[in-house]
C-alpha cells in the first residue's frame, strides 16, 4: 500500500461519513490572521509505523481522537457538575446554568442519596443536602427536572450504588413529561469499582453490585439505546492522590471488569461495549495529562479489539467525560485557581475529551457560588470561541515529546494491568489492598514534596501574601434537612402503602433469584418507595460491604 | 539512664457519610512517622463509634476530618458523646473544607483547633504534640 492510500481511505470513508451526517461548525476556519487552518496535520509520510500507533482521527487506535472532525464537527458538551440542597433550588441552578449556555446537566447528589439512605435516616444526619441535592423518592425528581424537556437535554447523573435506583426514577420522570426511554440521553456513574479504593460511597459487596451493573447493562441495551450505562471513573482515583499512569492504568482495569462481568452474564460484546464511557481528571502537568487520555484511549481500544475480540469499531472508542483536578485547587488566592482551571481544561481539549466541567475558583472553601460557576463555564466557552484551538484536530499530535510521553504512559499502565491480571483481577487486588496501597503512597509521596518544598505551589508554599478579605461563600441552608424530613412523612401519608409492600415483596423475591432486577425497582419507585427502602431490601439479601 | 517515653497515642477519625480520606490518611501517616501510636477508624463512622473508640484505645487526641461540609453537625457531635462518656478531656482537632467563618463556631463547641486546606504540616504536627502533652500532664 503507498503511503496515499492510507490518507485517501479515512477521506473516503470515515471522513466522508461523518461529514454526511455532521456538518462542520463552519465551512472554513480562518485564523486571527487570516489563514485558513487545516482539519488535520499530517507528517511527511503516513506509513505502517504512524498508522499502527496514531492512525487518523475516527479510526483505529484513536490516538488523534474518536471523531474525524472532532471539535470542527461540533465542540465538546460542557457539562457542569451542580446540585445541592433541595430539588427545588437545584432544578433553579440547572435551569440558570442552561440560560447561560451550558449544553448538559450533571446531577451531584447529597451523600446519604449515594449511600442509599432517606433523609430521615439516623446515618444521614448533617448531610442532607451538602454535596448535591437530596433525593428521596420519585417526587423529588419530579421537582428536580421540573420545565427540563428530558428528551433534549442530555443528563449525567453522579450516582453509584444506587445507580439502579435513580435511573428508574429518571426513566419514571422521563414518561410523566411524554418522553419515551429511548429518547433519553446521558449518562449514569454507575462505577462501584472505584468507590472501594477511592470515593467511599459503596453499600453492597462487589459481586451483588457487579450484577446490578450488569442489570443496567442489559435492560439499558433494550429500552435506553442512547444512555450511556456507565462512567468509568478515573477521576476519583486521581483525585485521592494517584499519579497519572496509575489512573489510566486502574480505571482500564476496571473497565476490563465490567467487561468480563458483562460478558460473563451472558451480554453481547458489541451490543453494550458501545455505551461504556470513561470519566478522567485534568489536574495541572499539562503535557503529561494531554499524553495520558491519548495514551488511555490507545491502550482501551487495543485492549477491546485484542483482548476481547470486539468487532465494532465503536465498541473500541473510548468516550470520555473529564473533570478538572478538584485537589489542586487553594484556599489561599482563591482567584489564581482560575489560571490553574484554564491549563487543565485546555489539557482536556488538547486531549481529545468528549464533554468537560471546570471547576469554580471558591471549591476549596464551600460549594461554589453562582459567580464563580459562571467564570467557570467561561474559562471553556473562552478555549472554544477564542482560543482557536479547536478548529484542529489533534494539534500536538507528531510532537517528539507529547507523543514519547504518550508511548511510555501507555507501556506504564499497561505493565500495571498485567500485574492486577497476574494478581487475580481487580477485585482481589482491592480485597488484598494492593490498589489502595498504590494510590495512599502516591499521595503520600506528593504531599511530602509540597511540604518540603521540592514541589511549588503558588499561594500555599511560596508567593504568599496576607489576605484580608474573604471571599463569599455558599451555604446550604440548614433546614433542608428538616424540609426532607417533613416531606417523606407526608409522602409515606399520602402514598398506597399497600402497593408500595407489595412492589418491594416483589423486589425481595427477585433479588433472591437472578432475575434482572431492573423492572422491579422500576415498579417500587414509580409507587413512591423510598430509595431507602429499595436499598434495604437489597442491604437484607445482598449484605453490606465492610 | 534514659526513660523509656511512651508514644502518644491519637484518633484519626472520619465522621459522617464523607469518602474523601486522602487527608486523613496523609495526616494519620506523618503522625506516625513523627513517632505517634495512630489509630484511624477508616470513613463513615458516626459520632458515638468515634468516641467509643477513642475511650476503647485510650488516645490522648482526636483528630477528625470532612470535607462534605457537615462539620458544624459533626465535629460538636463528638465532644458531646465525649461529655456523655464523661471524657470530654480528650482534645478534640478538626480539619477538612471549612469556610473561616466556621471556625469561632466550632471551637466555642469544643474543638480546640480547626486546620483549613493548605495548613503547614508541622502546624498540624505540633498541635497534636501539645494537645498530646497537655492532656497526659492531667492524668492523675
Amino acid at each position: 500500500m503507498k503511503k496515499n492510500d492510507y490518507f485517501k481511505n479515512w477521506r473516503d470513508n470515515e471522513l466522508a461519513k461523518s461529514l454526511a451526517r455532521f456538518p462542520e461548525r463552519r465551512e472554513k476556519f480562518i485564523s486571527h490572521g487570516g489563514r485558513e487552518i487545516p482539519r488535520l496535520a499530517l507528517p511527511h509520510e503516513v506509513d505502517e509505523n504512524y498508522m499502527e500507533n496514531l492512525g487518523f482521527p475516527g479510526s483505529y487506535p484513536y490516538t488523534r481522537g474518536v471523531q474525524p472532525t472532532m471539535y470542527r464537527g461540533r465542540l465538546w458538551t460542557m457539562r457542569q457538575y451542580a446540585g445541592f440542597s433541595s430539588a427545588a433550588e437545584s432544578n433553579k441552578r440547572y435551569r440558570y446554568l442552561l440560560e447561560q449556555g451550558t449544553t448538559g446537566l450533571s446531577v451531584a447528589f447529597d451523600l446519604p442519596t449515594q449511600i442509599g439512605y432517606d433523609s430521615d435516616d439516623s446515618m444521614s444526619i448533617g448531610e442532607v443536602g451538602k454535596v448535591g441535592v437530596a433525593i428521596d423518592s420519585l417526587a423529588d425528581m419530579e421537582i428536580l427536572f421540573e420545565q427540563i424537556p428530558l428528551d433534549s437535554v442530555s443528563t449525567s447523573m453522579t450516582i453509584n450504588s444506587p445507580a439502579i435506583v435513580l435511573l428508574a426514577m429518571y426513566v419514571a420522570v422521563a414518561e410523566k413529561q411524554g418522553v419515551s426511554p429511548e429518547k433519553l440521553k446521558g449518562t449514569i456513574q454507575n462505577d462501584i469499582l472505584k468507590e472501594y479504593v477511592a470515593r467511599g460511597t459503596y453499600i453492597f459487596p462487589p459481586k451483588p453490585s457487579l450484577r446490578l451493573i450488569t442489570n443496567i447493562f442489559q435492560w439499558c441495551s433494550k429500552h435506553t439505546p442512547a444512555f450511556n450505562t456507565i462512567s468509568i471513573s478515573g477521576y476519583h482515583i486521581r483525585e485521592a492522590g494517584s499519579t497519572a499512569v496509575q489512573e489510566v492504568a486502574f480505571t482500564l482495569a476496571n473497565g476490563i471488569t465490567y467487561v468480563q462481568a458483562a460478558l460473563d452474564a451472558g451480554l453481547e460484546l458489541d451490543v453494550f461495549a458501545r455505551r461504556l464511557a470513561f470519566f478522567f481528571n485534568a489536574s495541572s502537568d499539562l503535557l503529561e495529562e494531554i499524553a495520558k487520555f491519548r495514551a488511555a484511549r490507545r491502550l482501551w481500544a487495543r485492549i477491546m479489539k485484542e483482548r476481547f475480540k470486539a468487532q465494532k469499531p465503536s465498541s473500541w472508542m473510548l468516550r470520555f467525560h473529564t473533570q478538572t483536578a478538584g485537589n489542586t485547587l487553594t484556599a489561599q488566592q482563591i482567584d489564581n485557581n482560575i489560571v490553574r482551571v484554564t491549563l487543565q481544561a485546555l489539557a482536556a481539549v488538547f486531549g481529545g475529551t468528549q464533554s468537560l466541567h471546570t471547576n469554580s475558583r471558591d471549591e476549596a472553601l464551600s460549594l461554589p457560588t453562582e459567580d464563580s460557576v459562571r467564570t467557570a463555564l467561561r474559562t471553556q466557552q473562552i478555549i472554544a470561541h477564542e482560543s482557536g484551538v479547536a478548529n484542529t484536530v489533534d494539534p500536538l499530535a507528531g510532537s517528539y515529546f507529547i507523543e514519547e510521553l504518550t508511548s511510555q504512559i501507555e507501556k506504564e499502565a499497561e505493565e500495571l494491568i498485567d500485574k492486577i491480571d497476574k494478581s487475580g483481577g481487580v477485585v482481589a487486588a482491592i480485597e488484598e489492598g494492593f490498589i489502595q496501597r498504590q494510590i495512599e503512597n502516591a499521595a503520600y509521596d506528593y504531599q511530602r514534596e509540597i511540604e518540603s518544598g521540592e514541589r511549588l505551589i503558588v499561594g500555599v508554599n511560596s508567593f504568599q501574601i496576607e489576605e484580608k478579605s474573604k471571599p463569599a461563600t455558599l451555604r446550604v441552608d440548614p433546614e433542608i434537612e428538616q424540609f426532607q424530613v417533613e416531606n417523606l412523612a407526608r409522602l409515606k401519608k399520602k402514598r398506597n402503602s399497600e402497593n408500595v409492600s407489595l412492589a418491594l415483596d416483589d423486589l425481595n423475591q427477585a433479588a433472591q433469584n437472578d432475575t434482572n432486577l431492573f423492572p422491579y425497582v422500576l415498579n417500587a419507585v414509580k409507587e413512591y418507595a423510598t430509595l431507602g427502602e429499595i436499598c434495604n431490601v437489597l442491604r437484607k439479601v445482598f449484605g453490606e460491604y465492610r | 539512664m534514659t526513660k523509656k517515653i511512651t508514644p502518644y497515642r491519637v484518633l484519626i477519625a472520619k465522621p459522617g457519610l464523607d469518602g474523601h480520606d486522602r487527608g486523613a490518611k496523609f495526616i494519620a501517616r506523618a503522625l506516625r512517622d513523627d513517632g505517634f501510636e495512630v489509630i484511624y477508624t477508616g470513613i463513615r463512622r458516626t459520632p458515638e463509634e468515634i468516641a467509643a473508640a477513642a475511650i476503647q484505645e485510650d488516645v490522648s487526641a482526636i483528630g477528625l476530618s470532612s470535607l462534605s461540609g457537615a462539620h458544624l453537625r459533626l465535629f460538636p457531635a463528638v465532644v458531646e458523646a465525649l461529655k456523655k462518656a464523661h471524657c470530654h478531656d480528650i482534645p478534640v482537632l478538626g480539619g477538612g473544607v471549612i469556610p473561616d467563618e466556621d471556625k469561632e463556631e466550632l471551637k466555642k463547641a469544643g474543638i480546640s483547633q480547626v486546620f483549613t486546606p493548605g495548613t503547614p504540616l508541622e502546624e498540624i504536627l505540633e498541635a497534636f504534640r501539645s494537645a498530646c502533652r497537655n492532656h497526659r500532664a492531667e492524668q492523675p
